[in-house]
């Protein structure tokens, strides 16, 4: 059995977001919540990672880095949009620097929508992610068996 | 037993001849060529000494018939003393003029003085100590003399300077013969004209290349060293007009008491001449001087002449206020230099910062001078002598590759000069990892010092925390794998190569031989003069096996990785310029948040405000003439 | 084969107890700070899921250091506990560590630059402290191999008690804890980034977990030696040891590498010289 369901290690990264997102993702840290409990822990390094936990919405700016980001993370891997600005833009959508959501750059597998995203619907997202995770994984070890 | 005698007497005259050589030929590649056939020569009778001599137990003793030969020293001792004074009045440097006319003074008097004092009994000694400077120099410093062959031609061509190598190998072969004199003498008086004659050739090659601060750094050795040469005449003065004696072997049996004052002022020549505390200036000095010098007269031969008397001396320093006080003196130039290495940008000063420590911690293992501190006394000189001239040699080579001797400057060269940094790596490894070389020799020293006076450990304790940590980050720099990169060692000549490899090698041999060398080499001397052996345990030498082994094959292991794994950019916050794999330069650059773009630019610390020159070098300054003004009170009470 | 025993127990069980200790330490962290904390085994699951993953490389030469260290740390253990003599043991787990530190430079990333600087300035910071136990165990012991530390009649910890405080303030520095922390955080994972783990990924940084495990348990022996004249005290004793590490992780903030250094070496000079000096005067007298 993998261990990716017990062992989710994920980034953070603010896009263009309000910080409104940001803070209910950290409050889910605090003991109130307790997402260490599941195993879940917050490296900073996308070489750790195995969730990229997006909120925020695309600019010119922060296109590219997302786009690096993703490509630094090892395989398997999976990218959740938190909130509704990394969902498909927000209330910004219209402003002349914003791309859209997250998908306009990189493959999103779990979109956890609100403004802000409430702690328990990310952690809600966060474990779907993890059985898309688990899917990944086997994809992963498939193609690697093959070659 | 025949050829003993014979071989020695080459060792010290077929130098001179080919010196006299080295002015004649004017064609370079000829006199290259007669410089490796003499180098291999002189090494081979040093390794044919050394075979003769395999496991004797007994000194051998020679008495020369010193006629005609003291005669000739007298002369020649008269015409460098006159030439200094005359070349000292011609660049008006006074210092070292007063000096010379004083030492010019005290030889004639000595001379006088001690006229009617025949021939020593034994003029030559040949024991293990001898044979290891021997081979010392005649091996290490062989393989120098064919390295510089090669360096020398692109030096002129790097400094612009006139093409004068011929005095530069004169000047070398005459070293080398002095050397090996000196390793040889047991008439004080002799051991006192080679030394002199080592300070004279240091003079000419510290001046080499002519410039200004070449001309002033080599005054500053030569004054220091006149002085050291006359605390040497002076005590030699004194101890035949108090005990009749003038012979080394004489003196160390003499009582302690009797002859504290000329011991202390032989050792006091000994300090000056490692570059101890205060003395260190000329040796940071000397590094202007071309790269073979540094690395056989500043690091593995000439310095060491000075600990070599100290360590003979020692049995006389045992257990005496003077002893400690030597000891104290090269605890505190071990420590501060090791603190002050870590501030230094040019490596040339940082391996001269850490010869001075070296040099220092034989001083505190000899003037302790129990039978365990001198066995880690004599391995220090062996394993320092060969990894040091290793580093010094392959760093002259990386900078006329790289034009630049700042440690900021050698990022990644493990890509843009491979074969040699694998030999600064054998260096640099040599000097500070277990279980090479010096690392074990700093464990036997702190083990014989913790046995002998733990506070004495106190300094090795501080001291080689501050090794590891220069030593490691210019390591750091060194393999670095930055991509792409320029390869720049195709200008290294088959000399160079030569030398370096052979003196890797050597350096990874006398590791896994250091269980022999001790047994065979060193123990001897320590059983004849101390009536005790030292050595390893068994264990121990084989869990250093291991650990070798481990050094050695496990980084072979990225021989083995597979091609398959995925290549990734570093981390910069993902502001990478590009997410291209293949565009690795563009990689290291990264966007603003000013909308520019940046190189990565990664600095090591140096800790100046800490451990500057500055600070630290008066704080040894003060201390050490204190330690100083102590020894020579001491004598008196 | 004396020797081989102890080797091979330790090879094989140390990782396992490493696992758990550093299990309890993230459940103590977490209920200091009123939370519930993860699974006793979620060390163990992370090294596993961390096998699992793509091993993703700056270059070519990063996962060589890390495997020599973990070869290097697991030496040390090995010396330890078969009773080798206790300096080299120490030098041995400073080759470990310059293994580790050459590994974080080889990726030129400023990161891992940081981190291994950092590292390297930990390292000269506690070797001081690290030797001056040797040496006081020597003064006691008259005997530099563990394996005489082991048998040796009466608590070493009655005459070293300076050198003792002195170890247990450098050992925080060297099991990575506040607020030595300097050169990649344990518990707050982000310190530069990832400090000197920065470019690690997949194996190679399970590989780095476990070297850790490894160390903490040699660490957690030395501890023992001052009390290895009675076991069960040793044992209960280490374990204190190690519960005020982690309390002392819990209440002290990360400090700047000047602090870490002249504190370190005070303490070095004022518990460590001192008690040997002490030492030094009673045979004398």
């Amino acid at each position: 059995m993998s261990f990716f369901k017990k062992s989710p290690w994920l980034i953070h990264y603010d896009g263009s977001s309000c910080n409104g997102c940001d803070i209910e993702v950290l409050a889910c840290l605090t003991p109130v919540y307790d997402i260490e409990r599941f195993g879940i822990v917050n490296t900073g390094n996308p070489k750790h990672a195995d969730i990229f936990l997006i909120t925020g919405s695309v600019n010119e700016q922060n296109k590219e880095i997302i786009k690096n980001i993703y490509s630094q993370m090892p395989d398997p891997k999976v990218v959740i949009a938190v909130g509704i600005c990394a969902t498909s833009g927000g209330i910004f959508v219209d402003c002349y620097n914003i791309l859209g959501g997250v998908d306009k750059v990189i493959p999103v597998d779990v979109y956890v929508p609100g403004c802000a995203a409430r702690p328990e619907s990310i952690i809600d997202g966060v474990v779907k992610g993890l059985d898309i995770l688990e899917k990944k994984y086997r994809e992963f070890k498939r193609k690697s068996n093959k070659k | 037993m025949h050829f003993v005698l014979p071989i020695m007497g080459f060792l010290i005259f077929f130098p001179l001849l080919v010196m006299l050589g080295m002015l004649a030929i004017k064609n370079r590649s000829i006199r290259g060529w007669a410089v490796n056939l003499s180098a291999f020569l002189i090494a081979a009778a040093s390794v044919a000494l050394l075979v003769l001599r395999f496991n004797a137990r007994e000194p051998l003793r020679y008495a020369v018939h010193s006629g005609l030969t003291g005669h000739l020293m007298t002369v020649a001792s008269l015409l460098i003393t006159l030439y200094i004074i005359f070349a000292s009045v011609r660049d008006k440097k006074y210092g070292t003029l007063s000096l010379a006319v004083i030492q010019l003074g005290c030889f004639l008097t000595a001379e006088i003085m001690m006229d009617g004092r025949g021939e020593a009994e034994c003029t030559l000694l040949l024991d293990n100590l001898s044979m290891i400077m021997v081979l010392l120099v005649g091996v290490v410093g062989s393989l120098i003399c064919i390295f510089a062959v090669g360096y020398m031609e692109k030096y002129h061509r790097h400094k612009q300077m006139a093409d004068r190598s011929r005095e530069f190998f004169a000047a070398i072969f005459a070293f080398i013969s002095a050397m090996f004199g000196l390793a040889f003498s047991n008439d004080l008086t002799w051991l006192l004209f080679f030394w002199e004659v080592t300070t004279f050739c240091s003079f000419k090659l510290i001046s080499y290349a002519r410039r200004e601060d070449a001309i002033r750094n080599s005054y500053r050795a030569l004054m220091m060293n006149i002085a050291g040469g006359i605390a040497f005449q002076l005590g030699i003065l004194f101890l035949y007009k108090a005990q009749g004696v003038f012979e080394l072997d004489k003196l160390i049996l003499l009582a302690p008491e009797a002859v504290m004052l000329p011991a202390v002022l032989l050792a006091f020549a000994g300090l000056v001449k490692s570059a101890q505390f205060p003395f260190s200036s000329w040796l940071l000095g000397a590094m202007v001087a071309p790269t073979p010098t540094s690395a056989l007269l500043h690091s593995s031969t000439m310095v060491k002449a000075g600990v070599y008397l100290i360590i003979r001396l020692s049995p006389l320093f045992k257990d005496t206020p003077a002893g400690l006080t030597i000891a104290l003196i090269g605890g505190v130039t071990f420590l501060l230099s090791s603190l002050i290495a870590i501030s230094k940008h040019n490596v040339k000063k940082l391996l001269a910062y850490s010869t001075v420590s070296t040099l220092g911690l034989i001083v505190l293992c000899a003037g302790v001078g129990t039978y365990q501190t001198i066995w880690t006394a004599v391995l220090l000189m062996i394993f320092h002598a060969v990894a040091k001239s290793l580093l010094f040699l392959s760093v002259g080579t990386v900078e006329q590759g790289i034009e630049s001797l700042n440690i900021e400057d050698m990022d990644a060269l493990i890509m843009r000069m491979p074969k040699v940094t694998l030999c600064l790596l054998i260096g640099i490894a040599g000097m500070f990892i277990a279980p090479f070389g010096m690392l074990i020799s700093k464990w036997a020293a702190l083990e014989a010092l913790i046995k002998a006076n733990p506070m004495l450990s106190f300094f090795v304790v501080f001291g080689s925390s501050a090794t590891l940590f220069f030593y490691t980050k210019w390591m750091g720099k060194l393999i670095m794998i930055k991509e792409p990169a320029q390869m720049q060692e195709g200008h290294v000549s088959g000399d160079e190569w030569f030398t370096m490899s052979s003196l890797s090698g050597l350096t990874l041999f006398i590791c896994i031989a250091f269980p022999l060398i001790s047994s065979y080499l060193i123990d001897p001397y320590i059983q004849y003069v101390y009536h005790q052996g030292a050595n390893m345990s068994q264990s121990n030498e084989i869990i250093m096996l291991i650990m070798l082994a481990l050094i050695l094959l496990l980084p072979l292991q990225i021989f083995l990785q597979s091609k398959q794994k995925k290549r990734v950019i570093a981390y910069l916050c993902g502001a990478n310029i590009t997410e291209n794999k293949q565009d690795y330069e563009a990689n290291l650059q990264y966007h603003t948040a000013a909308q520019t773009t940046k190189e990565v630019e990664l600095r090591n610390y140096y800790f100046e405000g800490l451990f500057g020159e500055e600070k630290l070098g008066k704080l040894g300054l003060i201390l050490s003439v204190v330690l100083l003004a102590v020894l020579f009170g001491v004598v008196f009470i | 084969m004396k020797v081989l025993i102890p080797a091979v127990l330790f090879i094989v069980l140390a990782p396992i107890a490493g696992g758990l200790l550093n299990g309890i330490d993230r459940i103590l962290s977490a209920r200091i700070q009123k939370r519930v904390g993860p699974h006793l085994l979620q060390p163990f699951y992370d090294v596993l899921k961390l096998m699992k993953k793509e091993n993703v490389i700056v270059n070519r030469s990063q996962n060589v250091y890390v495997v020599c260290f973990l070869v290097f740390t697991i030496f040390t253990g090995v010396l330890f506990f078969t009773g080798a003599d206790i300096l080299l043991t120490v030098f041995s787990s400073t080759v470990a560590g310059v293994f580790l530190v050459l590994g974080g430079y080889s990726t030129y990333s400023p990161y891992s630059f940081i981190g291994s600087e950092r590292e390297l300035i930990s390292m000269m910071a506690d070797e001081p402290m690290v030797i001056m136990m040797a040496i006081g165990m020597y003064m006691v012991t008259k005997s530099f191999r563990i394996s005489d530390m082991i048998a040796y009649g009466s608590p070493i910890l009655f005459a070293l008690p300076g050198i003792f405080i002195g170890y247990v303030f450098v050992l925080t520095i060297k099991m990575k804890k506040s607020p030595f922390d300097l050169s990649s955080s344990h518990h707050a994972h982000q310190e530069v980034v990832s400090g000197i783990k920065t470019e690690f990924s997949g194996k190679s940084l399970a590989l780095f977990e476990v070297a850790h495990w490894y160390e903490n348990i040699f660490l957690l022996g030395t501890i023992y030696l001052f009390f290895a004249s009675n076991p069960m005290v040793g044992v209960v004793a280490t374990l204190a040891v190690y519960f005020l590490e982690i309390c002392i992780d819990n209440m002290a903030a990360r400090v700047k590498w000047q602090l870490l250094l002249k504190s370190s070496w005070l303490v070095a000079i004022v518990a460590g010289a001192v008690n040997i000096f002490v030492l030094y005067l009673a045979e004398y007298l």
